[in-house]
Parts: structure tokens; C-alpha cells; sequence
């Protein structure tokens, strides 16, 4: 095993971000995640890699600060949580309409409005569905573990230059709070500014060399029929990422009669629950999707054929249970299990529910 | 006849600068927009900076300055500009970047952001062209409006009273540390061309030495909006607007200019 240290979730994006070569990083505090831009600032990565790091005056000048160092071919991010990353949706929205890559982390905490600082998933709908104005979709990457934190400004980073798009690495209070052990990878080098324009000169405001075309970075298509291309062009981009780019993993699923669908920390929860149910006689199994843009569809559709139901463990009032149910259609029972507030679900009180809703039901 | 017939040997007297494109300009003619442009590229022009300046478009008239100026560009959203040429400023410190922002855009959306980018001395050029009125959406009132002037949103004129106060965002933004140059001018004239091509030459120059946050404004007039012929909208901006909102240097190398 190479390095390894013990950090907080948000602590471990930070260096992820560091680590997997990035260049800049612009935020603004709020809790739970305000341990990333502190982490970045303590760090000086300026003087570690050469990475930029900022403190904007509000989320929605961060947002469009990676919006402006997206568009050099650079590799940005950003972080918040939920009432910040409503108002980053703006820039978030122009992202995915001039196809810029980037990485938003967003530590879920309860609402509607200021709501709680407390954990939560009720960002779900948010996330997958596009979330800001228009017919876009982020990429959606959730994290189960503070490994997983790490490898995922990585990853998601890798993700959003593959496919110029925005993408979204969905978190929660309980993960980017807590503690664990992280193996931390080589330090990736930066891109020099000549990689850059050999890579991404054919987009990127590097500046109009050699007396090219311009570049121009813009979601404005004032003729309809140009919007319509540019339209069906991002959807093309969204159906080849659900043929590419769906990630899951699956727990004690080979004999299971039953289903628990959860990602992020109720996952991990899950994870306990199926245990338990197991002790007492009751086949289950855990579908953890890693992606929730691209969902885990045809898989789940798969399990419907195998299992009698599934209960979909989210900490909010329902919303992955509307793709389960759109994944089974309608083959077998899918319900709802959640705590919301801030109260985190028990390995116990997922059984019961498994067994009031699902078994018993 | 050919342009080349018509313009004998050693006549010609004007060429075009490069850095502007052959798209047909989408501004109202009479609009200062279009000068505005030009002297901002032929600045870059000049310097020889083309492959090392990135422009960023606002949302308003000048939405689709990107169309004009024949550099790489990006759009903003509304108000939102001097965040983006911080992104791209801080990842390219070598590289000449500007806004190119209206008044609606610049001192009411995007104020906060105006007022940041502006303390923290973004290495950036601000070209805040400002005529009073939201031109693009048809005539409202902006935070630059006049007291007593009429627009769509304040057809009896403007009532400080009920709708606020004119803000003067270059004298405001003068008072922060970050700024290093701040100037205002206008582009109705060839002599008022000529010095708002300096100021904005200066700007420029103060950026690629990287001296902080260049602020011009100019003052522009807006026929279409203000109902009334290019000229009398000259005429009358020399009256009301000037006098409000007069030229000349505010802040030069860092300090304020005594009046």
C-alpha cells in the first residue's frame, strides 16, 4: 500500500482535486463543506502544483469564475452545498450549453430553503434532472466513502473533458464530514500552457493563434434551427454517456429475493441493513448506483426479474424511487424508505421498512 | 468600379482594423457601440496583442460582440463577466483579458461582481459603456437613467423618490484599492474617439504590466431607446448625461485625481 492518510471527506476531494493535476479551484464558504476551500487555502497548492485557488463573493461569482477558467482548457472546480448550489445553477446551466468541463461538488444538506445544516440526499431530483434552466443533464458522480471523495475529483474531472460537460460529484453532510482512511495516488503534473493549446486550441480560449478562426465560448443560438441542432448534439452526448459511462455495484445480489436501491451514505447503511436482514432469514441484496446520471436502468430491470421488490433508502421524501420505478416499469413493487431533517437512517429501520413495505406489503 | 479604382494611390485614409470581423454590426445606426468596438480592437491590434487577449461579451446590446471582434471570446452570463475574466485571468496571468459591459449589466446585476473584481485588482480591462437604458430588452430603465428621464419601466421620468437613485459605478469603483485606472469618456466626436482610444490604450497597456483593474466608461448615447434621431441623442447627451456623469480621468496610476 502506497501513502495513505486519515481525512475528512470534503478534506480528501481538496487533495483529490490536487493530486489529479487540477488548476483551479473557486469557492465559497458554507456548511457542511467549507473544509474544501479551507483545506486548499492551508495547502497553498499554488506553491505544491501551481494550482490557482480563490475565494469568490458568492457562489454565483465562483461558479462563473470556472466558467471563465473552464473556458481556457483548464482544469476547474468548484464546491458548496444545497442553498449555494442553487444559486451556482445559473453558471451551471451556461456550462453545459457552451460544453465546458468542470467538477461542482455538492455537500447535501437538508431544505427546502436555509432547511438544516444537517445531512441529507433531497438533492437528488436537483442533480439528475439537469437542475438549472434548460434541456441539459450533468453527469452525476456519488460518492460512498471519503476514498471514494478523492477518487472522484479525479474521475469526475477525467469524465467532464471526455465528454465537455459539466459534472456534478453528489455528496452528503455524513461524507464529507466524517473521517476514514484514504490511499492517496501520485501527484499527476499540471498541464503546461503548450499541452493545453495542442489539446484543446481547437475550443478553448487560449487566445487566437496563428491566424485561426476565433473561438468563441457561448450557449447563445438565437436561430431556432441552430438551437434545435445544438440541442439534439448535447442529448447525442447524454445517450452515448448511458452507453459508456454507468457505474454501480452490487452487494449479496447473486441470490437475492429482495432489492434495497441506495447511493451515498444510506448505501453504507444499506450495506448494514442487508446483513442484518440476512441474519434473520431474508434474502437481500444492495444496488448501489455510482453513477445517478447515467442511471443504472437496465441493470435494475435485470434484478426486477430476479427479485420480488425493492425499497429505495434515500435521506429525503422520495425522488431515486421515481427511476427505480422507471427502471422496473412496473414489473415488481418498488417503494420509498427515508428519514429526512437531518436524522440519518438505521441499519434497523431499513429492515423494517424492507419488511412493513416490501415483504409484508 | 472596384474599391481599389475608387480609392486612388495615396488617397486612402482609413483601413479597417483586422481584429474586426466583415459581420454586419447589430446595433442601431447612430449607436456608439460599434466605435467602441473598433477602438478596443484596433488598441489591440496596435499593441500586437491579438493572440494573447480574451474578450468576454455581456448580455445586452453587446451580447454578440464575440460575432464582431475577431478575437477568442466568451459570453457571460448577465452581469456575471468580471467573474469570468477572473477565472480566465488567474488561469492565464500572461494574457490581456476585458469585459466589454452595458450599464444594466455592470451596475445592477452585476454589481457585486463589478464591485469584487474591482477590490481584489483583477488583472482585467472593464469597457462599461454606459447609455442610461436597457437597450436590448426595449427601453427600461436602468440604474444609470437619469432623474426625471423617461424610459419603457419610467414613462412619467424617472422619480428618485419611488425608483432610487443613478448610480455612478466609476466613481464608486474609484474609491477601491484594486483599481489602478479609471476613466470616463465618450465617443460622439473624433476628438472624444481619439482620447477614449487613449484611456482605453492605457488600460490595456496598465494590464499587460499588470497593474491591477483598468475601468473605462463611456458615456454613449442611445437613439433607439431615448426616441430620438442620432443626432438630437448626441446633442442631448452632451446636455443631460455630461453633466451628471462628466469625463475625464477619475483615478490615474493608483491615485485619485484631485479636482
Amino acid at each position: 500500500m502506497g501513502e495513505f492518510k486519515l481525512m475528512k471527506g470534503n478534506e480528501a476531494f481538496a487533495e483529490g482535486l490536487i493530486r489529479s493535476g487540477a488548476d483551479g479551484y473557486f469557492g465559497y464558504p458554507i456548511t457542511p463543506q467549507s473544509e474544501v476551500i479551507e483545506y486548499l487555502m492551508a495547502e497553498e497548492p499554488h506553491k505544491r502544483t501551481g494550482m490557482v485557488v480563490l475565494q469568490a463573493e458568492s457562489e454565483v461569482a465562483a461558479i462563473n469564475m470556472v466558467y471563465g477558467g473552464a473556458a481556457t482548457g483548464k482544469r476547474v472546480a468548484t464546491s458548496s452545498s444545497s442553498p449555494g448550489i442553487s444559486l451556482k445553477l445559473e453558471g451551471i446551466s451556461y456550462m453545459a450549453g457552451a460544453e465546458l468541463p468542470g467538477v461542482i461538488l455538492n455537500v447535501v444538506r437538508g431544505g427546502p430553503g436555509l432547511g438544516t445544516i444537517q445531512p441529507s440526499q433531497a438533492d437528488y431530483n436537483q442533480a439528475v434532472k439537469g437542475g438549472g434552466h434548460g434541456d441539459y443533464n450533468l453527469l452525476v458522480l456519488a460518492p460512498a466513502s471519503v476514498q471514494e471523495m478523492y477518487d472522484f475529483a479525479g474521475l469526475g474531472m477525467e469524465l467532464a473533458f471526455k465528454y465537455r460537460t459539466p459534472v456534478m460529484v453528489l455528496s452528503d453532510g455524513v461524507i464529507g464530514q466524517m473521517m476514514e482512511k484514504v490511499i492517496l495516488s501520485e501527484q499527476v503534473t499540471r498541464l503546461t500552457d503548450e499541452e493545453i493549446y495542442a489539446k484543446y486550441g481547437d475550443w478553448a480560449t487560449v487566445g487566437r493563434t496563428n491566424g485561426r478562426e476565433r473561438n468563441i465560448i457561448t450557449s447563445l443560438h438565437l436561430k431556432s434551427e441552430k438551437m434545435e441542432a445544438h440541442n439534439h448534439k448535447l442529448a447525442a452526448k447524454y445517450k452515448e454517456m448511458a452507453e459508456e459511462e454507468i457505474r454501480f455495484e452490487e452487494f449479496e445480489t447473486e441470490d437475492a429475493e429482495y432489492l434495497l436501491v441506495a447511493f451515498g451514505s444510506s448505501a453504507r447503511i444499506s450495506q448494514n441493513a442487508v446483513k442484518i436482514a440476512r441474519a434473520k432469514g431474508i434474502k437481500v441484496g444492495l444496488l448501489r448506483p455510482i453513477t445517478l446520471f447515467p442511471f443504472p436502468k437496465a441493470r435494475l430491470n435485470e434484478l426486477a426479474d430476479q427479485v420480488k421488490g425493492m425499497l429505495s433508502v434515500e435521506m429525503n421524501m422520495g425522488q431515486m424511487v421515481d427511476d427505480v420505478r422507471l427502471a422496473v416499469n412496473g414489473k415488481i413493487k418498488v417503494e420509498h424508505f427515508g428519514r429526512v431533517g437531518g436524522i440519518i437512517p438505521t441499519s434497523d429501520e431499513i429492515v423494517e421498512a424492507l419488511e412493513q413495505k416490501i415483504i409484508g406489503g | 468600379m472596384t474599391a481599389e479604382e475608387i480609392i486612388k494611390n495615396g488617397q486612402k485614409v482609413f483601413t479597417k482594423t483586422k481584429l474586426l470581423t466583415d459581420n454586419v454590426m447589430s446595433y442601431c445606426p447612430g449607436c456608439g457601440h460599434g466605435t467602441a468596438h473598433r477602438i478596443t480592437m484596433e488598441v489591440v491590434e496596435e499593441m500586437g496583442m491579438e493572440e494573447d487577449t480574451i474578450g468576454v461579451a455581456p448580455v445586452g446590446c453587446s451580447v454578440l460582440a464575440y460575432d464582431f471582434m475577431n478575437i477568442d471570446m466568451q459570453q457571460a452570463a448577465h452581469g456575471r463577466a468580471p467573474a469570468v475574466a477572473t477565472g480566465i485571468s488567474r488561469l492565464w496571468p500572461n494574457k490581456m483579458v476585458f469585459t466589454y459591459q452595458g450599464d444594466g449589466d455592470l451596475a445592477a446585476i452585476g454589481t457585486a461582481e463589478t464591485i469584487h473584481a474591482c477590490n481584489r485588482g483583477e488583472n482585467i480591462v472593464i469597457i462599461f459603456v454606459n447609455n442610461g437604458i436597457y437597450g436590448m430588452t426595449g427601453g427600461q430603465m436602468a440604474p444609470t437613467t437619469l432623474p426625471n428621464m423617461k424610459s419603457s419601466t419610467s414613462p412619467f421620468g424617472r422619480d428618485v423618490k419611488m425608483m432610487g437613485n443613478p448610480l455612478k459605478m466609476t466613481e464608486l469603483v474609484a474609491q477601491l484599492p484594486g483599481t489602478y485606472f479609471v476613466s470616463r469618456h465618450a465617443v460622439h466626436s473624433p476628438g472624444h474617439v481619439r482620447k477614449a482610444k487613449k484611456a482605453i490604450k492605457k488600460a490595456f497597456e496598465n494590464v499587460q504590466a499588470k497593474k491591477g483593474t483598468q475601468f473605462v466608461e463611456i458615456v454613449s448615447n442611445c437613439n433607439s431607446g431615448w426616441k430620438m434621431t442620432p443626432t438630437k441623442s448626441n446633442e442631448w447627451m452632451v446636455e443631460n448625461m455630461f453633466p451628471f456623469y462628466p469625463l475625464g480621468d477619475i483615478k490615474v496610476d493608483g491615485k485619485l485625481i484631485e479636482k
